[in-house]
């Protein structure tokens, strides 16, 4: 009940995979992910704000609680 | 008990607005909450009933002097500030200078999970509400807890406990607790010290801000066990735990075993169940050391010699709670208590041995991932602008530009909720404390609602002159199997308050 939506474990399978496999399997197998890696960055560039620097300046907080 | 007791989490949310580094965050939270308040409100505005708070009372039995609390300290007083009670039970108002989301009282941590993810989906309608206002401006929102540059500010919790436990037994088994629960449910933070002038990446938002072991204060000097005594129940039978250490979590299950194990821990502290001493030594040094080491290897010195790993000491705390939890209930232990127990072992066992396997789990290692990646891909140290960026970015709570959302739109953080379920939180209560009866009153007969408050809702009632408060200052009262009829039956407050009183 406490799992509404379950999905797959995904990087723990990744290592498991990894470590039985024969080595051909392992360079394709790390091809994929690093194309899985450019995507995920690919993805991430797209929204990321322009100017890091101006950015991180600018935010700027009160303390609270 | 077992993870069920009544709690419930408030957020305070960063703020920003877009262009305008300088704009005074105080008017653009009141922006935020007066947008939501005016947009989804049917009547009139309901005002908080300050009558039983009392933020400098201390849970070691004595008053702070109002003449030596900081003036931060004073919550009790109505700045005029605003301030709303939602249909959901929960408060949305300006705390100091962020806007904040107190969840509805709740009886476990899949309904934390609910109700403060709710709560994110509050301040993003807020948030474009107020942007939508003729001269609105974008306003924008994190749910995290420091600038980098100096500044924290709270995710807490509350925790609703039995008066006759010993302060002092609540202080010496959950320190030791609180300076390892980080590697469970930190949020992640680059940089280094309180106003980050140290390169790297910590596992917590707010170890670097945590000063003293035990104390009263919130804003400055902040203490690892926090001794706020307001219980907002009868104060001869309960006291309400005040954590304020714990970070703003995104993920759901840093937030589900944020709350579950610590609610584990209490029912084992109330039960005197823990026979040993976890006690560390140096607990703020060691909060910080742990913190500042993602491999994990940091060791704590125990006061019995022992040197352990944060993962280790909480592996002590599992398996006395696995033991504590068998004892009492055995097979009658109920779903929850058992997923609680069940995750918090996948994820000490895993923190063990490959920590980069939780980043679809855990905010901290989801964050680092994120960040490891674009080193490596980018050739970035450190001090780089960008990963400090990516750190704030992951907390935006906007679906389009938020690093957390993106994550979960792509299928790369798990969820334990859906979206419907969350949003049905947002306007509806608990069923199972007396947030429901607040929370039906506000939705019901919002016009006849004059003031509310986590121990009283006060009505205006027309044949009546004077206000009528009924208090609630029993948190499982007021539930659907007390009042539910009485809502369906009675289309008037007038009717529903005789019928209540009669």
């Amino acid at each position: 009940m406490a799992q509404e939506q379950k999905q797959p474990r995904r990087s723990s399978e990744t290592e498991e995979v990894v470590e039985t496999a024969p080595e051909t399997d392992v360079a394709e197998r790390k091809e994929a992910l690093d194309s899985e890696v450019d995507d995920i960055l690919d993805e991430i560039d797209d929204v990321l704000e322009s100017n890091a620097e101006d950015f991180v300046k600018s935010f700027i907080q009160k303390g609270g609680e | 008990m077992s993870v069920r007791r009544v709690m419930g989490t408030e957020v305070e949310y960063g703020i920003s607005v877009q262009g305008q580094p300088t704009a005074n965050p105080m008017v653009a939270s009141s922006q935020v909450v007066n947008a939501y308040a005016s947009a989804t409100l049917k009547a009139r505005r309901a005002r908080w009933d300050f009558e039983e708070e009392s933020p400098l009372r201390d849970a070691r039995g004595f008053d702070m002097s109002r003449q030596v609390a900081d003036p931060s300290q004073l919550t009790d007083e109505d700045l005029g500030l605003a301030n709303v009670i939602l249909t959901n039970g929960a408060r949305l108002y300006v705390d100091h200078a962020h806007p904040e989301f107190s969840t509805p009282e709740v009886t476990n941590p899949l309904d934390i999970v609910r109700w403060d993810k709710a709560g994110e989906q509050v301040m993003l309608d807020a948030q474009k509400r107020a942007a939508a206002l003729p001269g609105g401006q974008p306003i924008l929102l994190y749910k995290n807890n420091t600038d980098g540059k100096g500044a924290s500010y709270g995710a807490h919790e509350n925790f609703l406990m039995r008066r006759s436990t010993p302060f002092a037994d609540i202080v010496k088994h959950l320190t030791p607790f609180f300076v390892s629960r980080q590697v469970v449910c930190g949020a992640g933070r680059v940089g280094i010290g309180q106003d980050g002038r140290d390169h790297g990446y910590q596992i917590s938002q707010r170890a670097d801000f945590f000063e003293v072991e035990v104390g009263l204060e919130t804003t400055l000097k902040r203490p690892i066990i926090n001794t706020r005594d307001e219980p907002h129940a009868d104060p001869e039978k309960y006291r309400r735990l005040h954590v304020i250490i714990g970070d703003a979590n995104l993920a759901e299950i840093s937030t589900y075993l944020k709350v579950g194990t610590t609610a584990l821990v209490l029912a084992m502290i109330e039960d005197r169940f823990i026979d040993r001493d976890h006690g560390v030594d140096g607990p703020v040094s060691a909060l910080r050391a742990v913190s500042h080491d993602p491999s994990l290897q940091q060791l704590v010195t125990l006061h019995d010699g022992r040197r352990l790993t944060a993962v280790q000491l909480q592996m002590e705390y599992l398996d006395l709670a696995r033991k504590y939890v068998e004892d009492r209930y055995g097979s009658d232990a109920d779903d929850q208590t058992l997923d609680v127990l069940a995750r918090w072992e996948s994820v000490l066992d895993r923190l063990e041995r490959d920590p980069m396997s939780l980043a679809t789990e855990l905010d901290w290692v989801a964050k680092l991932k994120l960040l490891e990646q674009y080193r490596q891909r980018d050739g970035l140290e450190w001090d780089d602008p960008k990963l400090q960026m990516i750190d704030i970015q992951y907390s935006d709570i906007r679906p389009e530009k938020g690093l957390y959302q993106r994550l979960v739109q792509g299928g790369r953080i798990q969820r334990l909720l859906t979206d419907e379920t969350v949003e049905r939180a947002m306007h509806e209560p608990p069923t199972d404390t007396r947030a429901y009866f607040r929370g039906r009153c506000l939705e019901r007969y919002p016009a006849a609602v004059a003031a509310a408050s986590w121990d009283s809702v006060i009505l205006d009632l027309s044949g009546r002159e004077s206000l009528q408060r009924v208090p609630t200052i029993d948190p499982l009262r007021g539930s659907q199997a007390h009042v539910g009829e009485l809502f369906d039956r009675c289309e008037t407050p007038e009717e529903f308050f005789l019928a209540l009183t009669r």
